[in-house]
C-alpha cells in the first residue's frame, strides 16, 4: 500500500476500533469472559428519563438557620446581661433576625456597648434611639458572619442529605449544590418516590420535652394557654381504615435534649414483633439523660420529631445506661427510614421542594424501545435513500453514517456522557443531518463531472470546494449546541451532547473516511465513470 | 438519480414578493395569536405547575378522573395521552406543592378511591415551582440571545455584515413562526420545545450558509453579473442539495414524530415545523434579503474576504 494512505488508514482504524471497544459493553447484555479486564466495562449511562428515577431540586431555607442562630444568641445575651447586671426592660428577637434591647438609661447603654464589643463582637448596632430615660437598641448579625451561617447551613444540609441517601442505599445517586442555596438530587431507579421525598426532606429535629400534667389540656385547647406551654399533636393512623387521628398534648416548651445527643439509632422489635427505634446516646447525652430522668421520675417525657409527638412514655425510673427508645406503631419501612434520618442527623434548616420530576421504570423502558425503533427505521430509510440517489457513492456515505453512529455511542460511553430521550432524538437527528456533508460533497463532484473533469480531478475539486462550506455550516450548528449545553438541564443536556458529538463525528466520517475509500478505490481500479 | 435537473434557472429572486407576502401572513398570524393568548402557552417548565401521567389498565372516562380530583379539592385538566384506548392520561394542575406530602400522593389517593388501587400506575410526575419556572424562563431567553449573538459574530467574521443581517432575519422568521404554530395549535411551550428552537436556529442557519457560501464564491466568478442574478444562480445551484438534506432530515424527524412516543411529541413537532420553515426561509427569506440590502446600501469596492 502506498505510504500516503497509511497514516489515514491507521487513524481511521484507530478511531473505529476504539469506538467499537467502548460500544461493546453497551451492546451486549453482559461482557463475556474473554473480554479483557483492562478494557472498558461500563454501559452507557442512561438518564433518569430512560431508566426511571427521581430528580429533585431542594431549596434550603437559610433564613430559618439564621433565625435560629439569632434566637440562641438572644438567649445567651439575656442570661449574660442579667449576670453582668446590665439592666434592660425588654430583650427579644424582632423582624426575624434582629435583636431589640431596651436599656434602663444612657449609662447602662454605655456599659452595654463596652460589654457587647468585648463579648459579642458578632452583633452590630444598626440603630439606637432614646425614649425618655430608656435607650432602645437594634442589633443584627455581622453580615459576613450571617453569610457564613447561610453557607454552612447549605453545606450541612448537603452533607446530611448525602448521608441519608448513602444509608438508604441508592445506586449511583447524584447530589450536588446548585447556585447559592439549592441542592440537586438525582436518584436513579427509585420505585417509591414518596418515601424518598420524606426521607430527604424531613428536617428531623429530635427534641425531648416534658408533658405538662399540672394543667388541664381541655382548658389549654379552649385557648387558656399557660405561659411557656405549647400544644403538639401525635398522629395515629388506624391500621385498618387508614384514617388519621390527631392526639393533642400540652407540652412544656423547653427543650431538655436534642438529636445532637445521639450516637446511634437502630430498628428493633418488641415481644409483639412490632418495630421500634432503639437510641443509644453519646457520653454527654447519656449524662444529660441520666440527670433529666432522675429529676422527673413519674412524669411524661414527650419525644418530638419536627413538632410531631412520636411517643410520650412515663419516666418510671432513672435511666443511666444512655439508651432510650422511640415507639410509635411504625411500619417496618417507616421505622427503617426514621432510624436512617436519626443516624444521619437533622437538617440545619427546613428544605423546600422547588422542582420534582419522577419517571417510572416502565415509562423509561417504553421510551428506550421507541427511541431505538426510531433510530433503526429512520436510519434504514436514509440508508436506502442515499443508495438510490447516489448509487455506489451512496454506499460509501452509508458506511460513513454507520461509523458515525458507532463513534457517537463510543464517545458517549468513553466520556461517561448520559444518554437521555432527547439525546436519542439527537442521535436520530444526526443520522439525518450527517449525510448532509456527503450530500454537499457529492453534489459538488457531480457538478465537476458535468464540467467534463475526469473522475480523480472531479473528486479532488469536489472535496476541496465543499470543505469550507461544510465547516461554516457545522460551526453554526455547533454554536447552538454549545449554548444548549451550558443552559440545559438533564435531558436537554443529553440532547446537546449527542448533537455536538454527532457534528464532530460526521465531519470526520464524511470528509476523512469517505475520501479515503474513494482514493483507495481509484488507486486500485481504473475508473472511467464515477458511480455517483 | 436526480430530483432537481442540473442547470435549473428558477427565478427565486423574482418571486420574492410572493414569498414575503406568505411569510408576512404567517408572522402576523403568529403575532396575533400570541397577543390573543397573552404570550406563549407556557408549560409547567416555565409557568410552574404539576403534570402527572397515569396509565389505567383500561380506558376510562377523563371526566371521571376530573371528578375524582375535584373530590380531593384539586382543579385540573385531564387529557388523553397517546393513542386512543390505551388508557393513558395526562393530568395538569397549576398548583404546586413544596411540602413533602406532595400532590402526587394526594392524587394517587384520590384515584385509588374512585378506581381502585390496582387499576392504574403513575408513570411520570413533574412538578416545577413558580420560582424555578421564572428562572428557567430567564435562562431560556438568555440562551436564545447568546446563541444568536454567537452566530451573528461568526457570520460577520466569515461573511459580510449584510449576509449576517439576512441570516438573523431568517432565523427570527423561523423561530417566530414555530412559536406561532405552537400558539395557534394551543400546544405547550416547554423546555424541550425551547431546545428544539435552538436546534432549528442551528439547522436553518446551516441551510442558509450553504447558499451564502455559493453566493460568495459566485461573486468572485461573476463580477460582471448583476448581484441579484448571481444570488439567483447560487440558489439554483444549491437547490438540489438543499432539498436532499432537508429531505433526509425530514424523514428522520417524521419518524421521530410518529414513533418517538408522547414524551417527546412536542419536541419533535417543533423540529418538524422548524425544518420545513427553515428550508423555505433559506431560499425565500435569507437570500432575497441580502439582495434587497445590497440594493438599498450598495457595497462599493469591497474586497472579498475569506
Amino acid at each position: 500500500m502506498k505510504s500516503k494512505f497509511r497514516w489515514r488508514l491507521v487513524l481511521i482504524l484507530f478511531v473505529l476500533i476504539g469506538a467499537l471497544i467502548y460500544c461493546f459493553p453497551t451492546l451486549v447484555k453482559e461482557t463475556p469472559d474473554w473480554w479483557p479486564q483492562f478494557f472498558p466495562q461500563d454501559k452507557i449511562h442512561l438518564g433518569l428519563d430512560l431508566q426511571g428515577g427521581m430528580h429533585l431540586i431542594l431549596e434550603v431555607e437559610t433564613a430559618k438557620a439564621v433565625e435560629s442562630a439569632v434566637e440562641r444568641i438572644k438567649n445567651d445575651l439575656k442570661a449574660d446581661l442579667k449576670k453582668e447586671q446590665i439592666f434592660s426592660t425588654y430583650l427579644d428577637r424582632v423582624q426575624g433576625n434582629k435583636i431589640e434591647v431596651v436599656l434602663l438609661n444612657p449609662e447602662v447603654k454605655e456599659k452595654f456597648d463596652v460589654y457587647r464589643k468585648e463579648k459579642y463582637p458578632l452583633l452590630t448596632e444598626i440603630e439606637s434611639t432614646q425614649e425618655g430615660d430608656r435607650v432602645k437598641v437594634l442589633l443584627e448579625l455581622e453580615p459576613r458572619y450571617r453569610e457564613d451561617l447561610e453557607q454552612s447551613a447549605v453545606d450541612q444540609a448537603l452533607e446530611t442529605i448525602r448521608n441519608r441517601i448513602d444509608q438508604f442505599g441508592v445506586s449511583e445517586p447524584e447530589i450536588a449544590r446548585q447556585g447559592k442555596d439549592r441542592i440537586l438530587i438525582q436518584l436513579p431507579g427509585i420505585d417509591d418516590p414518596q418515601r424518598a421525598k420524606e426521607l430527604l426532606g424531613k428536617t428531623a429535629l429530635l427534641e425531648f420535652k416534658l408533658v405538662d400534667e399540672d394543667y388541664s389540656l381541655q382548658k389549654a385547647l379552649g385557648g387558656d394557654m399557660p405561659f411557656g406551654d405549647v400544644i403538639l399533636y401525635q398522629k395515629v393512623e388506624d391500621p385498618k381504615t387508614g384514617a388519621v387521628r390527631r392526639i393533642p398534648y400540652l407540652i412544656q416548651d423547653k427543650t431538655l435534649m436534642t438529636g445532637d445527643a445521639l450516637k446511634d439509632a437502630r430498628v428493633s422489635f418488641d415481644q409483639n414483633n412490632m418495630p421500634y427505634i432503639a437510641l443509644s446516646l453519646n457520653p454527654a447525652g447519656a449524662r444529660n439523660f441520666d440527670r433529666l430522668t432522675a429529676e422527673n421520675v413519674g412524669r411524661k417525657l414527650a419525644i418530638i420529631l419536627d413538632d410531631n409527638v412520636y411517643s410520650a412514655p412515663v419516666i418510671r425510673q432513672r435511666i443511666s445506661g444512655g439508651e432510650a427508645v422511640i415507639e410509635g406503631r411504625f411500619t417496618l419501612d417507616e421505622a427503617k427510614d426514621l432510624a436512617i434520618i436519626l443516624r444521619a442527623g437533622s437538617l440545619p434548616a427546613p428544605v423546600q421542594i422547588l422542582e420534582e420530576r419522577t419517571v417510572g421504570p416502565s415509562l423509561g423502558q417504553d421510551s428506550i424501545n421507541k427511541g431505538i425503533k426510531s433510530i433503526i427505521i429512520g436510519g434504514i430509510l436514509v440508508v436506502i435513500f442515499m443508495i438510490i440517489y447516489y448509487q455506489l457513492a451512496g454506499v460509501v456515505a452509508d458506511l460513513a453514517l454507520i461509523m458515525n453512529l458507532i463513534i457517537i455511542i463510543g464517545v458517549l460511553a468513553a466520556f461517561r456522557g448520559t444518554l437521555t430521550l432527547p439525546g436519542i432524538a439527537g442521535l436520530v437527528l444526526t443520522v439525518g443531518m450527517a449525510v448532509d456533508a456527503n450530500v454537499l460533497i457529492f453534489e459538488r463532484i457531480r457538478e465537476e463531472v458535468r464540467l467534463g473533469k475526469p473522475p480523480r480531478a472531479a473528486l479532488e475539486t469536489g472535496y476541496a470546494k465543499a470543505f469550507l462550506t461544510i465547516m461554516d455550516a457545522n460551526v453554526t450548528t455547533f454554536i447552538a449546541a454549545l449554548v444548549l449545553l451550558q443552559f440545559g438541564t438533564g435531558p436537554i443536556k443529553g440532547f446537546a451532547v449527542t448533537l455536538s458529538i454527532g457534528i464532530a463525528a460526521s465531519m470526520f466520517t464524511a470528509i476523512v473516511v469517505t475520501r479515503f475509500v474513494f482514493d483507495l478505490v481509484l488507486s486500485k481500479v481504473r475508473v472511467k465513470r464515477l458511480s455517483i | 438519480m436526480k430530483i432537481i435537473k442540473s442547470g435549473t434557472t428558477i427565478d427565486f429572486m423574482g418571486k420574492r414578493g410572493g414569498a414575503f407576502i406568505i411569510s408576512g401572513i404567517l408572522i402576523i398570524a403568529a403575532i396575533v395569536s400570541l397577543i390573543a393568548h397573552g404570550g406563549p402557552n407556557y408549560g409547567i417548565d416555565f409557568a410552574g405547575g404539576t403534570v402527572i401521567q397515569v396509565r389505567f389498565s383500561q380506558a376510562v372516562n377523563p371526566a371521571d378522573i376530573r371528578e375524582s380530583l375535584k373530590d380531593a379539592g384539586l382543579a385540573g385538566t385531564v387529557q388523553r395521552f397517546g393513542a386512543e384506548g390505551v388508557g393513558e392520561y395526562l393530568i395538569r394542575l397549576q398548583t404546586t406543592s413544596s411540602d413533602l406530602e406532595g400532590l402526587s400522593a394526594t392524587i394517587n389517593d384520590a384515584l385509588a378511591k374512585r378506581f381502585g388501587g390496582e387499576t392504574f400506575e403513575i408513570r411520570r410526575t413533574e412538578m416545577v415551582g413558580p420560582k424555578v419556572g421564572k428562572d428557567l424562563r430567564t435562562k431560556g431567553l438568555q440562551a436564545i440571545i447568546f446563541a444568536l449573538i454567537g452566530i451573528l459574530i461568526y457570520i460577520s467574521w466569515r461573511f459580510k455584515f449584510r449576509f449576517a443581517v439576512g441570516a438573523v432575519a431568517a432565523i427570527a422568521h423561523d423561530v417566530l413562526i414555530t412559536i406561532g404554530v405552537f400558539s395557534l395549535t394551543n400546544k405547550e411551550f416547554s423546555l424541550p420545545v425551547l431546545a428544539a428552537l435552538l436546534t432549528i436556529v442551528g439547522y436553518s442557519l446551516n441551510d442558509t450558509i450553504v447558499v451564502y457560501d455559493r453566493i460568495r464564491e459566485n461573486m468572485g466568478r461573476m463580477r460582471r453579473e448583476v448581484f441579484e442574478r448571481t444570488v439567483n444562480i447560487s440558489v439554483n445551484e444549491t437547490l438540489s442539495r438543499t432539498i436532499l438534506t432537508s429531505g433526509t432530515t425530514l424523514i428522520v424527524v417524521l419518524v421521530l414524530f410518529l414513533m418517538g412516543g408522547g414524551v417527546i411529541h412536542d419536541f419533535t413537532f417543533a423540529l418538524l415545523i422548524g425544518v420545513i420553515v427553515g428550508t423555505y426561509s433559506s431560499i425565500f427569506v435569507a437570500s432575497p434579503l441580502v439582495v434587497m440590502w445590497e440594493k438599498r446600501f450598495p457595497a462599493k469596492g469591497e474586497k472579498r474576504r475569506r
